[in-house]
Formats: C-alpha cells, structure tokens, sequence
C-alpha cells in the first residue's frame, strides 16, 4: 500500500473510531447532554477546516473570508427547508437543501473567484475579507416573504413586501427562524468524510499535484503548461462548495439563524484559519483534530466561569509553541525519538 | 539535562498557574450554589433548580451579567424567607456569548446540573434557539428580556418583558393619544433585531393615527457613529418628535449630534433607551425633555425597587437596569406559579413544566417592572407600559 493511501485512510479510521465511540457512549446513556449537543457543531467547524485547509494549504491562498461561503450556504438551505417545511418530508427535503447550500456556495466561490484569484497573497486575504463582510451586510438587508402569489422580495423592510397574509421567511435582521432540526451528528460525521474523500482524493490526483505546483512556484508551474488560473479556480471553488456544506449543517442545527458577526463576521473566519494553522497548514487530519479541540476547549473550561477565554488563549499560545516551534519539534523528537527507539531495542 | 530541568519547573509553574486561576474562577459559581444547597439540605427536602443563561461577557455583557445578578437577589430573597413552600431554590448561571450556539451548550449544560426551571435566555436570537430544546424536553422556560415575537411561539414559554412588537403598539398608542405630534421621524438600527421589529410595527400601528411618518431613515452596527445625514432628513421633513427605537449608547450619539446642528424635536423612545443618563462622556442635560416608554426605573420612590435598587448597589456595586429587573421578576413569577399550582421539587421536569403552564395563566403577579401582570396562554404578559420622561437629570412618570 503507498504511504499516501495508508495516511488517507488513518483520518478515515480516526473520524469512524470517534464516531463508533461516541454512538456507544451515546446508547449507553454515558454521555452528558452537553457533549451530546456540542457533537453536531464539532463536526462541521471540522468540515469548514477541512475546506479552509484545501484554500491556504493546498492551494497556498491566504483567504480570511471563508465563514462568507458558510454563511450563503446557511441562508439559501434553511430558505429552502423553511419554504417547503410543511410540503416536503425531513429527509428529501434536507438533500435537496444540501444539494442547494452546496451549489450556491460554490456558484459565489466561483464568481468571486475570477476577479480575485487574479490576486496573489496578502491582496487575496483582504479581499475575501470584504467578500465575507458584504455577505453579511447584504443578507442583513434581504426581506423575503411566501403568500399565495408566490414569493414577495424587497430589501427595505417587511412592510414593503405587500403581501396578504402569508410567511415572511427572511426578516432582514432577523434572519430566518424556525428552521426543521433536520442536522445531526451521523449526518455531520457522514459529510465530514464525504469532504475529507474529496479534498483528500483531490490533493492525490493529477489536479491536485498541479494546484500544488502553483503554490509552490507560479512561475514555474505556468511555464511547464499548467493552467494556472483554472485550477485555481477548481480549488478554490471545491472549497467554497465544502464550506457551503458546513452551512448547511449549521442551519439545521440550530433554529435561528441571524447574519450577524459572530458567526459569519471576520472573527468566525479567523477562528477557522487558526483551526488550519493550529492542525498544520496543509495537513488535512490535523485539521479535523484541531478543530474538535479548539471547539471543545472554551465549553470544556464553562468551570471556570469568566476566566475561560484568558485561559482558553494561554493554552492556544501553548499549543502553538509547543506544536510549531522548531526548537520545541527538535527537543521532542530526541526525547520522544529515545523512548522509540529504546523500545525497539527492547523488542 | 539541564534542559529537561527547565521544561520541568515551566510545567509545574504553569499548573500552578493554572489550578490558582481555577480556584479564583471556581469561588463566584460554587459560592452562591452551595448557599442554596446548604439550605436545601437543611429544610429535609430537594430543591427547585433554576439556571439562568446570558451573555457574561462579549458586548452585551451588560445585559447577561444584569439579568445573572438580578435573578442571584431573588433567589437569595427567597431562600433567606424560607424558599418556596418550604423548599429551597437552587441557582447557577451560564454563559452564552450573545451567541446562539453557545447558548444551546449552556443550556445543556444546566440540564446535566439538574436544571428544571430556565430563567432565559437574556437575549432574543438565543431564546429563540433554547426554546426549540426546552420544547423537547418539555422544560419549563421563562425569559426575562426575550422581546422578539418568536421567543414565546412555544407553550412552555413565557416571559415577563413586552414583546417588540407591543412597545411599537404602544408607543404609537401613547403619541397619539396624548397629541405629542403631528409628524413624526423615525431612526432605527436595520442590523439589530429588536429595533426593526419594534419599528415595523409603529410604521403599521400609525395607520390612521392623528400624526404622519414623514421620514425613517435606517443605520446599521457598522456605521452607528455619524446620524447627521439621519438627522437632517428628519430635519428637513418637519418631524416634531423622532422616534428612537434603538440602544441608549447609539440614542447619546443621536442627542448630542441633533444639538450641534440646532434640531430640538421631541425625543422618543423604548426601553433600550434606559440607561442614557449613565453613558460616559455624556451630556446629561441634552436627555432632557427625552421621553421613553419603560417598564423600569431605578430612581423609582416605592418601597420595592428602593430595596432592590440598594441591594444591587451593595452587592454589585451598580445600579440595576431594566434587565436586572425582569429577572428578579422572573424569579418571584415562578415562585408564585409554583405556589398556585402546588408543584414539588421532586415533579419530573415534564411534569413540573405542566404544572407551571397551568398555573400561569391564572396568576396576578406584581413586581418590580409592574404593578400587575398576567399572562396568556401564549405566553404574552399584559402589563401597563409606564411612560417617563427625563427632568433634571433623573426619570419622572408622566
């Protein structure tokens, strides 16, 4: 078996183990109704990672506005859910909302994708940092209602909508709530492997040794014939489908969805790429563990009451030195590398 | 050798660090949950566990930590007069960051605490997501400050604010039938929940009312800092009274903006605009003559907000806000929905939930935000809105 394939098939191993030993604990009633609630979101601030990971380790772009493509992925699958929650049964009704929170994602990653690609480096980052921002403003102002005419569209206020009767399903501010609690966690687990097959099938493909090619040097990979705006484009794109699809589970985890910074705004965004940076830039597993962590972590420390967040950012200092520093890799690796070694002479 | 050394005395050092920080964090939380469990055991029975959620810390801190403190003083109260039909009251408070999703987890949390009342959540977006779990659960759920219409769309819901939509009724109500315009301007937050739901329902109110809306002009969080383009609109439509159905902070912007350029209406507001007159670097006197329908205000003379109001003061070191007072409501509403129903503490959470949402609607409660209030089945309170205006730098009911 290649290495390569032997590695892919350990991230898999690992997310079905956590998934089997989280299903037993589950049955068995062993697992308290905190951890059982923090399950669903874990799975997809792991599938947004996994996304991030294929955008700045992959590709090598810098983009601080993913939680944007997260954020349409939400809104046009709840939409859809909300409109047809009485018309449509759970489970039809939550493919095709997936199947739309997916492709809209996408569509917006690909139409931000030709003007911005054509940047390189830290013009990127600032980019895709206004694209996540004016998601956010332009839903914040989107009022869309459903009566007996068919659907009623204004960007002023719900009085404008003119409608008689009827269901105001986008409130501006407001969002969209009452949502069907159509997520959980097999679902999550499932596409979660369904992104980490992708990104990871992509990265050992053809394709994916060009798009790293590009990130390694431009120059060169233009000049042996590679498309380079194409495949940019290819990845970036697969990237914003993937974080559509966190979207989506979001949405259909939790009932009330608001375009409000806190889930969408820059600092979400920034959440995510320390995810990537924290699992290493460019490993996809690291991704998926890292982001578990650091979601777990804050609700792990509630004990602490208010003193959580400082010690929730000394142990995100200490894990970074201890992960990242070349001085802390080369002194595990001679005592860790030791016990290793003393061991096989053992043996 | 000697390195080993030093990663060994950081090691120890930052445990030590850390377990010091966790005895400091730990002393707030256990502190007031011991109070209660200690009387618990002592009156022979179990206690009523009731939990609270807000934001304790992030930008709407404020709001959490009020209603956290104000709750902590009636329960405190209730347990020092002998708890509830004899039983005592069990609190503990969790945190959810203004932010949805964490508040499904605080709410998790409690329920493994044991948690069979909710008192929350402070915020609406966060009620709202918490409400589809304490639906399931069949968990009894009163929020204090949940003001979106959605918030109570459940039975076991309840809650002890007016809904945004009732202070846009109202307060149109109150401009017409005391003649305080003839045109009226509007400035709202359109980013912010609760400002565009109270202004959608004062534009629909004001049909047929002895005024006209001659401007309304919207701002969002990102660009709350200059209203001179707002104010101007207004200015220039002839508004003689500007409704403010917006935060105090954005409100001493707006009031102080309207003065350099000359434009004196009559002010209007709801009760986000309590707490104006503690804004930092904020000319008092231009509040004067400001008017806002509230349903609290600390420098109120009867006996029970002077108490409440020293209380706070003594064990906060501030003074209270209308969040504060919706939570201490809160606790004595259900203090009093137990009493008339006769629930146990030893009811299951469904069953409990049951009781309560019976006795609900048959209760008369007065309190802080209130005189009276009832409820219906729907989970709407009926209460008087009390106007007030600002005189000499301190509200006067009007």
């Amino acid at each position: 078996m290649k290495k390569q394939t032997k590695n892919n098939l350990i991230t898999y191993a690992i997310v079905i183990a956590a998934y089997i030993i989280l299903e037993i604990l589950m049955l068995t009633g062993n697992l308290s109704s905190h951890m059982k609630g923090l399950l669903v979101p874990m799975t997809y601030y792991a599938i947004i990672a996994v996304a991030l990971n294929l955008c700045v380790g992959i590709l090598g772009e810098l983009s601080i506005g993913h939680c944007g493509f997260m954020c349409i992925g939400a809104f046009t699958s709840a939409f859809f859910s909300r409109a047809t929650s009485e018309s449509l049964p759970a489970a039809p009704r939550f493919i095709i909302a997936l199947l739309i929170g997916i492709a809209s994602a996408a569509l917006f990653g690909f139409l931000i994708g030709i003007p911005v690609l054509r940047l390189k480096g830290d013009y990127l980052a600032i980019v895709t940092l206004a694209f996540g921002e004016i998601i956010k403003n332009v839903i914040n102002a989107f009022y869309v209602g459903i009566d007996a005419k068919g659907l009623h569209f204004s960007m002023k206020s719900a009085m404008e909508l003119n409608m008689d009767g009827g269901d105001t399903i986008v409130n501006g501010a407001m969002g969209i709530t009452g949502t069907p609690h159509d997520a959980n966690f097999t679902i999550g687990i499932v596409l979660l492997l369904i992104s980490l097959f992708v990104v990871q099938n992509l990265v050992n493909s053809r394709d994916g040794r060009a798009i790293m090619a590009i990130r390694d040097n431009y120059i060169a990979a233009e000049a042996t014939g590679i498309n380079v705006t194409s495949y940019k484009m290819m990845a970036f794109t697969i990237s914003a489908a993937i974080a559509g699809a966190a979207g989506v589970l979001f949405s259909h985890n939790i009932t009330t969805l608001t375009a409000s910074s806190q889930y969408f705004g820059y600092n979400a965004s920034i959440m995510i790429l320390v995810y990537v940076v924290l699992g290493g830039i460019g490993n996809i597993r690291g991704s998926v563990i890292a982001a578990c962590i650091l979601y777990l972590l804050p609700e792990l420390l509630r004990g602490f009451s208010t003193y959580r967040m400082l010690i929730y950012s000394i142990v995100l200092i200490v894990m970074m030195i201890v992960n990242w520093s070349p001085k802390v890799i080369e002194w595990r690796k001679r005592t860790f590398g030791r016990i290793g070694a003393g061991r096989r002479k053992a043996a | 050798m000697n390195k080993f050394k030093r990663v060994f005395s950081a090691v120890l050092a930052s445990a030590m660090v850390v377990s010091m920080l966790a005895g400091c964090g730990d002393a707030a939380p256990s502190g007031s949950g011991a109070e209660g469990s200690d009387a618990g055991s002592s009156s022979g029975g179990s206690v009523f566990k009731i939990g609270a959620i807000g934001p304790f810390t992030g930008a709407a801190a404020a709001y959490g930590n009020a209603v956290k403190n104000g709750a902590q003083i009636a329960v405190d109260e209730i347990n020092a007069a002998g708890g509830i039909n004899g039983t005592m009251i069990e609190y503990k408070s969790e945190d959810d960051e203004l932010n949805a999703e964490k508040s499904v987890n605080a709410y998790n949390t409690l329920k493994d605490w044991g948690m069979q009342i909710l008192v929350g959540s402070t915020t609406s977006a966060c009620s709202i997501a918490v409400s589809e779990n304490t639906k399931s659960d069949n968990m009894f759920q009163l929020t204090p400050s949940g003001s979106a219409e959605d918030c109570v769309k459940y039975d076991n819901v309840f809650r002890v604010c007016f809904s945004d939509p009732n202070q846009g009724i109202a307060s149109a109500q109150y401009i017409n039938d005391n003649n305080l315009a003839t045109k009226v301007g509007i400035i709202y937050d359109s980013s912010d929940v609760y400002s565009s739901g109270i202004y959608q329902k004062f534009v629909q109110e004001s049909e047929g009312k002895n005024y006209e809306i001659v401007s309304a002009e919207a701002y969002t969080q990102d660009n709350n800092t200059d209203f001179s383009v707002q104010l101007q609109k207004a200015k220039d439509a002839g508004a003689d009274l500007v409704f403010l159905p917006i935060y105090y902070s954005d409100a001493a912007l707006i009031l102080t903006q309207a003065n350099t350029m000359g434009y004196a209406p009559t002010f209007f507001g709801v009760d986000g605009l309590d707490g104006i007159l503690t804004v930092e670097n904020f000319d008092t006197s231009l509040a004067e003559g400001v008017m806002l329908l509230t349903p609290f205000a600390a420098d109120a003379k009867d006996d029970l907000t002077v108490n409440f109001v020293k209380q706070y003061n003594d064990k906060f070191g501030e003074t209270p806000n209308q969040f504060a007072a919706d939570a201490y409501d809160a606790v004595y509403i259900i203090k009093a929905a137990i009493e008339k129903s006769g629930a146990t503490a030893d009811m299951s959470v469904s069953d409990l939930c049951e009781a309560l949402k019976g006795a609900m609607t048959q209760i008369e409660a007065s309190g802080l935000t209130s005189a009276k209030m009832t409820w219906e089945a729907s989970g709407e309170p009926n209460k008087e809105p009390k106007a007030v205006v600002i005189k000499d730098g301190a509200y006067v009911s009007n």
